[in-house]
């Protein structure tokens, strides 16, 4: 099977994993102290790679898959890095009536990547999300904070070239 | 506990307080469906199939519903039944209906309830389904989640009572998906194969890996001498596939079944089990006389030991270094038993049949091959051989009872208790005590160490000293004792640990019963009689008095503990970690 720990190298620091240590320190004897764990992992060091939840796993006793399916159970938990530039194709209703559902697969073909990932480089990271508050100009999309809109799927590469 | 009158279906029905509905529902004899619920285990109301009409109409899931005073409760309305339908429905929707050449068919749970539910059309509400690949990454299952209904009963035996939890709920709605972190492969895991997971599915989601078809060929290869061996704890499981009551003994008919398999030779387990408690009492006699590590824990159940290494690997030294029975087994038959025959050990399949699917893990260790070749070559479970039994057409239950073959087929009363938790430690104790004492012991008994408890304690005078023994079945219950011993709370000299609780009885690989009957009966006290019975019947039951190992140790082997009998009855550990990246 496909292991999903491919993808972008870990690059964590000595400072990173004392950081998370002390954290896990504080918190683990609390009862349903896994999420805040996560959730200050994650602002430590971005996102939740497999390096990461192991840490969190050996430290607590946890069982890494618990940890892995409380991962990918909430939106708020990453398991990518964030790319250098990150894109958000809107999916709401209006972008996608507008064909926003192209806009983004047309993204996928072109990155490599899916929903959630970065390119291994990490240059590029892909979200989709709801609704930017942009519905007259759907359908829409956002790299950092740029954003462009009535897009076609014809307007993608010139877009990205801007950002290589 | 005080009780609470309620209404089920118009009757008055008393129960104590702090009941489920369906457990006052059971107690007037009035049954509603379950299919997730694992009583203790999986009290998550996930299938919804129990859902029940409370007080004129809202529904409620009984399996965790407390009752109240006065509470009117309707378990069988037409408006339930259809509900209970569509359920079923939706769980089909998404489910591979591939049920004619499914492993479960014909004990599959969810066939059972569509059957008893009347589900008329099973694809009404098809459309996606959520992708999957099955694993076959294990040495011992596979994982098919196509077949899953995401009922989490093997997440739930995994993590709550064998404390492991390699496998879990992932991703999130239609998306949700039975798995490992990260989508490793089982085998990438610190699962340990001992196949509570496969034992409490209701589907065809989770399933050993077969060897039925290799073990039929070396059969009907005429050149090959294929002997079986048969773990204590199957003949007293066996004859459920075929219909008999749980806690019959089949012993019997499952030797003349064997023979008309066509194994050459039908051996007993029970034969090397008594090999292993004259090694493994002389190990130990030998540690405390020498200052060895103590204290010392058995080595029988290939899931502890990958356990052990897994979770304790500061303790590895702890474990007896006797191979397992069926190591032993086939160690032996490969090369006493070989010169015997005049055969080669390349000649001889070696196959086993166990209640157990770490076994097919165990057999692919390494130092499992004294002979230079695998001491076993097969290893099959109960239920592996009641399909084997059933795909030759043999009428189980007409045949007659017939006797194992000599010299591998002769066990005592003390190795056919192996299949029970304690059953070992007591095995062992009759052997140390009359081996350090010289006298006979005027009952062979030590009642302490027997009983479905997760944890046993007790203290016994073994000739001048005062050995405190532990016993644990189940690995939530080893991991407890385990720290025990390593807070130095307590103090033991010698431990049994069996990774399945209740023993080999209750293991991996025997049949499967469905959720009302794990719910309803102790089933593994109920398998671990027959074994006890067996035991009191037996006029010698004590390992070092068995005629057959005391003439294997007499030519060939010389003492327990010899330099022959280290090269092919003892093994060597590993160190592993739990999370290996």
């Amino acid at each position: 099977m496909a292991c999903k720990t491919q993808g972008v190298q870990f690059n964590g620091t000595k400072e990173q994993e004392a950081a998370l240590k002390e954290a896990i320190a504080l918190l683990k004897d609390t009862k349903g102290s896994l999420m805040p764990i996560m959730q200050k992992a994650q602002e430590i060091y971005g996102y939740l790679p497999i390096e990461v939840q192991t840490m969190i796993s050996d430290e607590t006793g946890i069982p890494l898959e618990k940890i892995y399916g409380v991962a990918t159970f909430y939106a708020q938990f990453a398991l990518q890095p964030k790319g250098k530039y990150q894109i958000s194709v809107c999916l709401g209703t209006a972008c996608y009536v507008k064909g926003s559902g192209d806009i983004f697969h047309k993204l996928e073909e072109i990155l490599g990547i899916t929903n959630g990932e970065c390119t291994p480089d990490g240059k590029f990271s892909l979200d989709s999300c709801r609704c930017v508050g942009a519905c007259g100009l759907a359908p829409v999309m956002m790299v950092n904070g740029d954003v462009y809109g009535r897009l076609t799927t014809n307007d993608i590469h010139d877009i990205l070239a801007k950002y290589e | 506990m005080e009780n609470i009158t309620i209404k089920i279906n118009g009757m008055d029905v008393s129960a104590p307080a702090g009941s489920t509905i369906l457990e006052a529902a059971r107690l007037a004899h009035v049954e509603i469906p379950t299919l997730c619920f694992l009583k203790d285990m999986n009290e998550i109301a996930a299938c919804r199939i129990c859902t029940v009409e409370i007080n004129g109409g809202k529904l409620a899931a009984s399996c965790v519903y407390p009752i109240n005073p006065g509470m009117e409760v309707w378990t069988n309305t037409p408006k339930l039944r259809d509900y209970r339908k569509k359920t079923l429905q939706l769980i089909l929707s998404n489910h591979d209906r591939s049920c004619l050449s499914c492993v479960r068919s014909g004990n599959c749970e969810l066939q059972t309830l569509c059957k008893e539910l009347g589900v008329d059309v099973d694809d009404y509400y098809d459309g996606a389904k959520t992708p999957s690949t099955p694993d076959e990454s294990a040495a011992h299952m596979v994982r098919d989640n196509s077949k899953c209904i995401l009922c989490r009963r093997c997440s739930a035996v995994c993590e709550k009572v064998q404390g492991i939890g390699v496998i879990g709920p992932n991703e999130r709605g239609f998306a949700t998906i039975i798995g490992s972190a990260f989508d490793m492969g089982l085998g990438e895991t610190s699962c340990v194969s001992c196949g509570q997971c496969i034992a409490v599915c209701p589907t065809g989601a989770l399933y050993e890996k077969s060897s039925i078809d290799e073990v039929a060929a070396a059969i009907a290869d005429r050149s090959k001498h294929v002997i079986i061996q048969t773990a204590p704890a199957v003949r007293a499981a066996l004859g459920e596939e075929f219909g008999y009551s749980i806690g019959t003994n089949v012993e019997g008919q499952m030797v003349a079944a064997l023979r008309r398999l066509g194994f050459d030779k039908v051996f007993d387990t029970n034969f090397s089990a008594d090999l292993t408690i004259m090694e493994e009492a002389h190990e130990f006699i030998d540690r405390v006389q020498n200052g060895g590590v103590l204290p010392m824990i058995t080595s029988c159940s290939p899931g502890w030991i990958k356990y052990c290494e897994h979770y304790f690997p500061d303790m590895t030294e702890n474990l007896s270094s006797c191979k397992s029975p069926q190591q032993m087994f086939g160690a032996i038959a490969k090369s006493y038993y070989a010169e015997k025959m005049g055969l080669k050990p390349e000649d001889i399949v070696s196959v086993s049949v166990m209640p157990c699917t770490a076994k097919k893990f165990e057999i692919g260790r390494d130092d499992q091959d004294a002979n230079g070749s695998p001491d076993v070559d097969y290893s099959m479970t109960t239920r592996e051989l009641a399909r084997m039994i059933k795909q030759a057409g043999i009428r189980f239950t007409e045949l007659p009872d017939e006797e194992f073959d000599t010299p591998l087929g002769l066990g005592t009363g003390a190795a056919v208790i192996f299949g029970a938790t304690g059953g070992v430690m007591e095995a062992a104790l009759r052997t140390a005590v009359e081996t350090l004492t010289g006298e006979e012991l005027e009952r062979p008994d030590f009642a302490d160490v027997r009983g479905t408890e997760g944890i046993k304690e007790a203290t016994y005078r073994v000739g001048d000293m005062d050995v405190n023994v532990a016993v644990a079945s189940g690995l939530g219950n080893a991991r407890e004792l385990l720290n025990r011993v390593k807070s130095g709370e307590a103090n033991y000299h010698f431990i049994e640990i069996m990774g399945c609780p209740g023993g080999c009885v209750n293991g991996g690989g025997q049949p499967q019963q469905p959720g009302f009957v794990h719910n309803t009966t102790d089933i593994r006290a109920l398998r671990a009689k027959v074994l006890y019975d067996e035991d009191a019947a037996k006029t010698i039951r004590k390992s070092h008095e068995n005629p057959a190992i005391k003439e294997l140790y007499e030519t060939y082997l010389g003492e327990p503990g010899s330099e022959k009998a280290h090269h092919l009855l003892h093994t060597t550990y590993v160190k592993r970690r739990v999370n290996e990246i």
